[in-house]
């Protein structure tokens, strides 16, 4: 028996959702998982692929690595029958466990979100060090015009720059409220980094740190994707990669 | 149990530590459909415990049953923990960090009971783990009022002996009624201000007749090393302890809420348990000793709950478990009518492995209509048509060539066959037949099939003797013979090139093997051993990749020096009549001799079959008059109704 072939897909609608709490160690893969079976206890007419073996096509783009929090996580959802996106998003959201909220929905209008994903921005909290440590460590690392780091992927160890993608990197608080010791110095980085390949992530620039300028936090650090989107070539801010998707159903 | 109600979670605690170990989801709970409750506003707390990993513990049924029938109570809760990896472990020693449950990160020494699952033996380092790292004392006998009531259950439990120093009480069979009767237990204890302490509450579980407390009870030898009696040393303890028979299956149809976990774990599906017991007779399956007798959900509550967890879960695949599913009396009613109602949709339904039957074909086609043919699991057992009337598994070749034919010629391209080695009587020919009859099972497939891509996979286990069985009084194969029998069985499977790349061939080493039977047949003194083995570092016995038979063996030599017993005692030697088997106290209410003749007529060439008694006259394996039960089965006649599916 030939394997049923499935009706392409009437519409598309991009999400946000977000990596919260105790579910920023849920990794790509589980997220995937969650999602499938979000769709089907929703009851979401979601468009499925042919094949032997169906799945419902559901695209993730850039993705935050696992034990990251995320405010800003994409996906693209292809429905069989039209759908209003705000029904969507509040139909996931409730299939959806606790944590991973589903935030924004639109309609796709053209060009691909992947494109739109062009640079993150990031809180890095550091426990254990002080402004002041944080400040002299970012200064040194932005003076330099390329640091060298070393990550394990799963091709082996992998050597680059840590330096270039990175647009922006200021020094916040040095008391962090969310801790267990609000005594404890806790520097707070706010990092604005550009996609690429190979791509720098937060840890890369943690790395970055400690390669110039020697700093350790006490404990692991927590990271927290505040927005991915297009970077601002003027100042360098990120912008809403849902944004032309918005415009395209308002106009 | 703690006096003080301490509802503190560990949390904050723990969060900073998870980037630094592998898996760490497995750690943080927040599935759908858990139960979080408030701890201050229930009198008697569980932490349920499956001592594996995450992945292999979440998907338990037993344990999930429990978790939510508990946290229906509204003066009950419960929470659940799993065995942790060993780097998890090194890191929680280095931090002071006590095991937790995954619900609310609480630690388990402040919770009133916890009750532990094996399903298998191999579990039990891992149970010690989870004792020490909640700074529960090892032994029961060093625990005070301060500490939980640690409760032992599942299938192991029906020879708790070897852990007897462990845990303070064990449970055996069905877990839903007992699980209640035992929390209201000590609910009234407590309200009565925990007269007595923790002796005068494991008294009361005791006294009620459906607890076994070790310590109540002497184990006394003879000079040779085998039992001489187990008695009760206080009175008000009953001689022997009764299993748990739950007789209404459809008014206890759980899971309602199937727990759907984000990490991945070993069975992504929901499961319907359509009936519980199997009375085939299998001489080698515990399973079907003790839970008999069957007992049959009807197909309106299988169609019901199977509509209930789909939509609750979100899974896309069904499976209808139990010990032999294409027993239920309307499992061809039950197949057309759920292959009706998710046609068309990406729901798929399956079957655990099934016995060796054209019928199954039927029925596994009923399951993929959407026309997947991927794999079929038949589970013949002994290779050789002598070794499956010793096994009391009558399947003819010719049966086994018919139904291979009508899976081949109807689109299926693999069949897995399962086999045990090491059975009693059995001889190399015998385990040499399966290669004959896996290519024949390939000539056939090619034959029917015209295709040349059909494949075999024979998947082979040492058999294990097991307590309460008809084999309980069996010698189990060394490990060395079940090596070099494998080996001759792979170089028969290789040895014909027109074969060779057809058949699939998956098997274990012996040694694993030697160790279970240690665990499983062992008494008081095997306590020892494995904790000697969890001291020289032995964690995670099922897994390969941890288990070290060397380790054992050490531990063994080591724990029972100065005794007239060894492992090779607990194993490879047969028991008579006689002796007293260290659960001979405890009651799966299979009458004894009756048991001893089924063995008597496995060793005998012209001994008798037996027949399944849902189908023929009783056979006074004494379950039903000494349980007071009876079996349940259909037809109800009832059909299922078509839904609308989403």
């Amino acid at each position: 028996m030939p394997p049923t072939q499935q009706p392409p897909p009437v519409q598309r609608v991009r999400i946000r959702y977000t990596k919260r709490g105790r579910l920023r160690f849920t990794s790509h893969r589980d997220i995937g998982r969650a999602f499938e079976r979000a769709v089907r206890r929703a009851g979401l007419p979601v468009s499925y692929s042919s094949g032997f073996n169906p799945h419902p096509r559901l695209s993730y783009a850039g993705a935050a690595p696992t034990g990251s929090a995320s405010e800003a996580e994409y996906m693209e959802v292809a429905l069989a029958s039209p759908c209003d996106p705000d029904a969507v998003r509040e139909a996931l959201n409730a299939a959806m466990p606790p944590g991973l909220d589903v935030v924004d929905a639109v309609t796709a209008a053209s060009g691909a979100l992947a494109d739109r994903l062009q640079a993150s921005c990031w809180t890095i909290r550091l426990p254990g060090v002080t402004t002041g440590d944080a400040e002299r460590a970012t200064a040194a690392f932005l003076a330099t015009d390329a640091v060298q780091v070393t990550r394990m992927t799963k091709r082996g160890l992998r050597h680059f720059d840590a330096r270039a993608a990175v647009v922006s990197l200021r020094t916040g608080e040095a008391f962090d409220p969310a801790s267990a010791d609000p005594a404890q110095p806790c520097a707070i980085l706010q990092a604005v980094v550009r996609h690429g390949e190979p791509s720098v992530r937060p840890d890369d620039v943690l790395a970055g740190l400690r390669e110039v300028a020697g700093l350790e936090a006490s404990a692991a650090p927590v990271m927290q994707r505040l927005a991915q989107g297009p970077l601002d070539p003027r100042d360098g801010t990120v912008g809403d990669p849902l944004a032309p998707d918005r415009d395209t159903r308002d106009a | 149990m703690p006096a003080t109600s301490s509802a503190r979670s560990l949390w904050s605690r723990l969060e900073p530590l998870l980037p630094l170990v592998s898996k760490p989801i497995q750690y943080v709970g927040g599935e759908l459909n858990a139960t979080p409750k408030d701890w201050d506003a229930a009198t008697v707390r569980w932490a349920l415990m499956y001592p594996d990993a995450y992945e292999v513990g979440l998907p338990n049924q037993g344990v999930a049953i429990l978790y939510e029938v508990l946290n229906e109570q509204d003066w009950a809760l419960a929470e659940r923990t799993y065995a942790v990896f060993p780097d998890m472990e090194r890191v929680m020693r280095e931090h002071d960090i006590p095991q937790f449950t995954v619900d609310g990160h609480r630690p388990v020494g402040d919770f009133d009971l916890l009750g532990i699952s094996f399903s298998t033996e191999l579990g039990y380092t891992n149970m010690l783990t989870a004792l020490d790292l909640a700074g529960i004392p090892l032994h029961s006998a060093d625990r005070t009022d301060a500490h939980p009531v640690v409760i032992a259950g599942g299938h192991a439990a029906f020879n708790p002996e070897p852990i007897a120093d462990f845990v303070d009480a064990a449970v055996l069979g069905d877990g839903e009624e007992v699980v209640l009767a035992i929390s209201a237990l000590v609910r009234e204890w407590k309200d009565q201000g925990r007269p007595g302490g923790r002796d005068e509450l494991l008294m009361r579980l005791a006294a009620s007749g459906g607890v076994y407390v070790p310590r109540f009870y002497d184990v006394e030898h003879l000079p040779d090393g085998r039992i001489q009696r187990v008695v009760p040393n206080r009175s008000g303890v009953p001689w022997r302890v009764a299993k748990h028979t739950l007789m209404d299956l459809d008014a206890w149809p759980y899971p309602k809420k199937p727990l759907v976990p984000l990490a991945e774990t070993v069975h992504e599906r929901f499961s319907v348990e359509i009936f519980r017991g199997c009375t085939r007779g299998c001489r080698f399956c515990q399973a079907g000793m003790i839970t008999r007798p069957v007992r049959e959900r009807s197909i309106t509550t299988i169609g019901d709950m199977v509509d209930n967890g789909i939509k609750k879960s979100g899974f896309e695949e069904v499976g209808l478990l139990s010990l032999s599913s294409a027993d239920h009396s309307e499992i061809a009613a039950v197949a057309k009518g759920l292959g009706d109602r998710y046609e068309g949709t990406d729901v798929s339904l399956s079957l655990p492995s099934t016995r060796v039957d054209a019928f199954n074909i039927t029925l596994a086609n009923e399951f993929s209509r959407n026309g997947r043919r991927s794999g079929l699991t038949f589970a013949p057992e002994g290779g050789s048509e002598r070794m499956r009337k010793v096994i009391n598994k009558m399947v003819t070749e010719e049966d086994l060539i018919r139904t291979v034919a009508a899976a081949y010629s109807q689109g299926w391209r693999q069949v897995k066959l399962y086999f045990m080695c090491g059975l009693p009587t059995e001889t190399d020919e015998d385990v040499l037949q399966i290669a004959d009859l896996a290519k024949r099972v390939i000539a056939t497939g090619r034959e029917v099939s015209g295709r040349g891509d059909i494949r075999c996979t024979v998947s082979i286990g040492g058999f294990v003797p097991k307590p309460h069985t008809p084999f309980q009084w069996a010698g189990q194969l060394d490990h060395q013979s079940t090596d070099v029998r494998l080996a001759k069985l792979r170089d028969a499977l290789r040895c014909d090139k027109r074969y060779g790349r057809a058949i699939g061939f998956r098997y274990h080493d012996g040694k694993p093997g030697i160790i279970e039977g240690l665990l499983s047949r062992g008494d008081r003194r095997v306590g020892r051993v494995i904790e000697q083995v969890w001291r020289d570092g032995g964690r995670f016995d099922g897994w390969s990749e941890h288990f070290s038979y060397d380790r054992w063996v050490a531990a063994a030599d080591q724990a029972l020096a100065g005794e007239p017993v060894d492992l090779d005692w607990f194993t490879t030697r047969q028991r008579d009549y006689a002796e007293v088997l260290p659960w001979d106290h405890l009651d799966a209410g299979l009458d004894r001799d009756w048991l001893w003749e089924d063995w008597q007529d496995a060793l005998d060439p012209d001994g008798r079959e037996v027949e399944d008694c849902r189908w023929t006259p009783c056979y006074d394996c004494g379950v039903c008059p000494q349980m007071n039960t009876e079996i349940q089965v259909g037809p109800t006649g009832k059909q299922l109704l078509p839904l609308s599916v989403v």
